[in-house]
C-alpha cells in the first residue's frame, strides 16, 4: 500500500499496540487530536485512553515517568513534541533512562522509545527544526534512530519497540507528507545499525540520513549528468550507532568520502564518520572526506533558512571538490 | 538557627513526643514489629558509622550519613506490601534494609562498585544520586501499575533541597493529573549541603505544596517512627484503593555532615545540632518501648552489639566480594553491544594485561 512517512508510523504504532498490551503512548496533544502531525491519528480512538494518553507540558515529566513505567514492565514510546525541546528533558534521557541497566547492572532496564520531529526546511519558529542527534554522540546508553523513507520508518520503528534499551527515533517533518511509497501493511522489521545502499558506484561514498538521502539523490543526478561521476550514496538509517563496517566497505572501494547532514558540523555524524574512516580505512582515502552540514550558528530564522540547509547544489560542489584529481 | 519550616506554628503529626511518651494514637503494630523497626533503626545508624569510618581509612567511597534520620528511613519503608516499589536518593539506606536488600550488597557498592546481585524482585531502585529524579520514576511506576490494574503502590522519596529541582515539581504534578498510586516523601533534614531549608522555599511547609498540585499532604515528626509508620501506612493504603497520591513531609535533621567530604562546622551552628540531638530517633523509641517492657539496658546492649556485629561481617561479606572486572562497564552499557563497544572493551583487556 502507497503510504507516507505519517501513514507508515501510524501503522507501526498501531500494530505494536495490537501485538503487545505493554506498549502505551503518551505525549502532548498526542490523543484525541492525534499529534500535532497527526502521527497518532485515531489511535485514542481505537485502543482507548489508558493506553493512549496526553501529558502536561512536561518534556521532563514525560520521560521521567516513562522511565518509571519502562522499569515496571511497560513499553512506553514517549512521544517529545519536536526534537529541539528534547533539551528540557535530557537529564532523564541521558542520567536516567540511557543508564538505569548500567546503574543497576542490569537489574533494571528502559525499554524506552522517545519519538521526535526534527528538520528543517518547512519555517517552523526558533527551535522546532533543530537536529540533535550529535549531541546523543555522547550520551553512551542512548541509540538514535533517523529513517529517510515511509518503508524503513515502519520498519525501524517496530525495532526500536522491540530494543531492550532506550531509543530515539527522530522524524523529518519534511519527510513525513512529501512522497509515499509501497509500504506492507502487516508488521515488520529492520535491524536498527544497519545502514543500507541506496545506490551502488564506485567514484565517492556519500554518507547521509534523513531528509539529506534525497538531497544526495538529486546532487547525484546531477554529477551524473555533468561529471559522470559513479556515486554511491549510503543510508546510515541508524545514526547511533553507526555501521561501521558499511562505512569503511564503500570508501576501501571508492577512496573518497562526503557525509550529508543539516545538524550543525562540529562533533556531529560527520564527525564521528570522518573519525571512523581516519581509524579503519584512512590509506583507502584519495581526498579529505567532505562534510556538507548546517553552520556551527543556531538554527536560522525561516526567512533566512534555505542557505542554511545542504542542498543538492553544496553537495554537488562537494562531490566536485572530491573529485578534483 | 535554623528554620525547617517557615510557618513555626504548623505543628508536625507526632504520636511519641521527644521523651518517648506516647501523645497520639498508637498504630497498628504488634510488639514483635515494633522491636524489629528499633533494630533496624539501629542497624541503619551502625551501617551509616561503619562506611564513614571505613572512608576515612581508604576502604570506603564518598558517604551520607543518615544519623538522626533512621526513624523517617525505617517507618516509610516498613509499611510496603512486597509488590510495592521503592525509589529512594541516598540518605535513607535503613530503609532498602527493611525490604530485604542484604547489608552487604549494599556495602559491596561503598567499595566503590555496583552489586552485579541486585535484588531486583524487592521492587527497590538503586540509590540515586542524580537529585529528584527518582520522585518522577515513582510516579511513572505507580502509573504503571495504575494501567497495568495492579494493586501496587510507589514510593519516591528526597530531601528538602530535592524540591527545588523541577523534576520535584514535575513529579508532583504528573502524581495529582494521573491521581497515580503514589506517596511521594519529603525527608526534610534542614540541609542541603551548607543551605538551610528556609533558602530552599518560601512555602510555609514543603508539605503545603502538596496543595498547588491538588494532592493532600501530610506534615509529620520525621523523627517519631510510630508518627512516620502511621502516616505512611495510611497513604500507601490510600493510594493502594484507588483514592491517589500523597505528599509527606518528614521534619528530622542531619545530624552529621552532608557527605564524608563535607565540613558543617563551617556553616551551621553547634548549638542547633546539639538541641536537635535531644529529639533523636533512636532514643525517643528505645525509652517508648522500654516503659512497655519491651527492652531493658541489656538487651539494648545486645541488640546494639548484634547490628554491630552483622554490620562487620556484612562489610567482610563485601570486602572479600570479588571486585568488579575492569571491564565490566562495557556489560551493562546496552544489552548488545556491537563490534565498535567489542574493539573498545578488547582494547581495555589488552591495557590491563599490558598494564599500561
Amino acid at each position: 500500500m502507497q503510504m507516507t512517512m505519517i501513514e507508515a508510523l501510524n501503522s507501526a504504532l498501531a500494530l505494536e499496540m495490537e501485538r503487545d498490551q505493554r506498549v502505551i503512548l503518551l505525549g502532548q496533544d498526542i490523543g484525541k487530536n492525534g499529534g500535532v502531525f497527526r502521527v497518532t491519528e485515531h489511535l485514542q480512538q481505537k485502543f482507548g485512553e489508558e493506553r493512549v494518553f496526553d501529558t502536561p507540558l512536561s518534556e521532563s515529566g514525560i520521560i521521567g515517568s516513562s522511565v518509571g513505567m519502562a522499569i515496571y514492565g511497560l513499553r512506553p514510546i514517549a512521544e517529545i513534541q519536536f526534537a529541539g525541546f528534547l533539551f528540557l528533558c535530557m537529564n532523564q534521557l541521558v542520567s536516567q533512562a540511557a543508564r538505569i541497566r548500567f546503574r543497576s547492572a542490569g537489574a533494571y532496564t528502559c525499554p524506552l522509545v522517545v519519538r521526535a520531529p526534527y528538520g528543517g526546511g518547512v519555517r517552523t519558529p526558533e527551535l522546532h527544526s533543530d537536529s540533535l542527534e550529535g549531541v546523543f554522540l555522547q550520551t553512551p546508553g542512548l541509540k538514535v534512530v533517523i529513517p529517510s523513507n515511509p518503508y524503513d520508518a515502519k520498519g525501524l520503528l517496530a525495532s526500536a519497540v522491540a530494543d531492550p534499551d532506550p531509543v530515539l527515533f527522530l522524524e523529518n517533518i519534511k519527510l513525513y507528507r512529501s512522497f509515499r511509497q509501497e509500504t506492507p501493511e502487516e508488521h515488520y522489521s529492520i535491524p536498527l545499525g544497519k545502514a543500507k545502499t541506496v545506490q551502488e558506484g564506485t567514484d565517492v561514498s556519500v554518507f547521509a540520513y534523513g531528509a539529506m538521502v534525497n538531497v544526495a539523490l538529486e546532487a547525484v543526478k546531477l554529477a551524473q549528468q555533468e561529471m559522470g561521476t559513479s556515486v554511491e550514496i549510503i543510508d546510515l538509517r541508524t545514526a547511533w550507532p553507526l555501521d561501521e563496517q558499511a562505512i569503511v566497505n564503500s570508501v576501501e572501494k571508492t577512496g573518497r568520502a562526503i557525509v550529508v547532514h543539516e545538524a550543525p558540523r562540529a562533533g556531529g555524524i560527520g564527525a564521528e564518520v570522518t573519525a571512523i574512516i581516519n581509524e579503519h580505512c584512512l590509506y583507502s582515502l584519495l581526498k579529505p572526506v567532505e562534510r556538507v552540514t548546517g553552520y556551527d550558528t543556531p538554527y536560522p530564522v525561516p526567512g533566512l533558512e534555505d542557505y542554511y540547509l545542504p542542498t543538492p547544489a553544496k553537495v554537488l560542489t562537494a562531490l566536485k571538490q572530491v573529485m578534483e584529481p | 538557627m535554623t528554620i525547617q519550616q517557615v510557618d513555626p506554628g504548623l505543628v508536625p503529626y507526632q504520636v511519641l513526643d521527644v521523651e518517648g511518651n506516647l501523645v497520639g494514637a498508637m498504630p497498628d503494630l504488634s510488639a514483635e514489629r515494633m522491636l524489629s523497626l528499633y533494630r533496624f533503626m539501629q542497624l541503619g545508624r551502625a551501617f551509616s558509622n561503619k562506611i564513614i569510618a571505613l572512608q576515612r581509612q581508604g576502604r570506603a567511597t564518598t558517604f551520607g550519613s543518615l544519623v538522626g534520620q533512621e526513624a523517617t528511613a525505617v517507618g516509610l519503608s516498613a509499611p510496603l506490601q512486597p509488590q510495592d516499589w521503592l525509589a529512594t536518593s541516598y540518605r535513607e539506606i535503613a530503609s532498602l534494609f527493611v525490604r530485604g536488600v542484604p547489608v552487604p550488597t549494599v556495602a559491596y557498592s561503598f567499595r566503590g562498585f555496583t552489586a552485579e546481585n541486585w535484588p531486583g524482585e524487592l521492587r527497590c531502585l538503586p540509590i540515586q544520586v542524580v537529585i529528584g529524579t527518582q520522585m518522577l520514576h515513582a510516579v511513572g511506576l505507580a502509573m504503571a501499575a495504575k494501567i497495568a490494574g495492579d494493586p501496587v503502590v510507589a514510593v519516591g522519596v528526597c530531601g528538602d533541597g530535592a524540591t527545588s529541582e523541577g523534576d520535584f515539581n514535575e513529579a508532583l504534578n504528573f502524581a495529582g493529573v494521573y491521581q497515580a498510586p503514589v506517596v511521594l516523601v519529603v525527608q526534610n533534614n534542614g540541609w542541603a549541603i551548607s543551605v538551610p531549608r528556609h533558602k530552599q522555599s518560601a512555602a510555609p511547609t514543603l508539605a503545603a505544596r502538596g496543595a498547588g498540585f491538588g494532592l493532600p499532604s501530610e506534615y509529620v515528626d520525621g523523627n517519631d517512627v510510630l508518627a512516620v509508620y502511621d502516616v505512611m501506612q495510611k497513604a500507601v493504603e490510600r493510594a493502594r484503593s484507588g483514592q491517589g497520591p500523597t505528599l509527606v513531609e518528614t521534619l528530622t535533621y542531619r545530624i552529621g555532615a552532608h557527605t564524608t567530604a563535607d565540613d558543617p562546622t563551617r556553616y551551621r551552628d553547634p548549638v542547633e545540632v546539639e538541641a536537635w540531638r535531644t529529639k533523636d530517633p533512636i532514643a525517643r523509641f528505645q525509652k517508648f518501648l522500654a516503659r512497655r517492657d519491651l527492652l531493658n539496658e541489656e538487651r539494648i546492649r545486645q541488640i546494639v552489639e548484634e547490628v554491630e556485629e552483622e554490620v562487620n561481617e556484612a562489610i567482610q561479606v563485601a570486602e572479600a566480594m570479588p571486585p568488579m572486572a575492569p571491564d565490566s562497564f562495557f556489560d551493562y552499557t546496552m544489552a548488545n553491544l556491537p563490534p565498535r563497544w567489542q574493539e573498545q572493551r578488547a582494547d581495555l583487556l589488552r591495557y590491563v594485561e599490558r598494564k599500561g
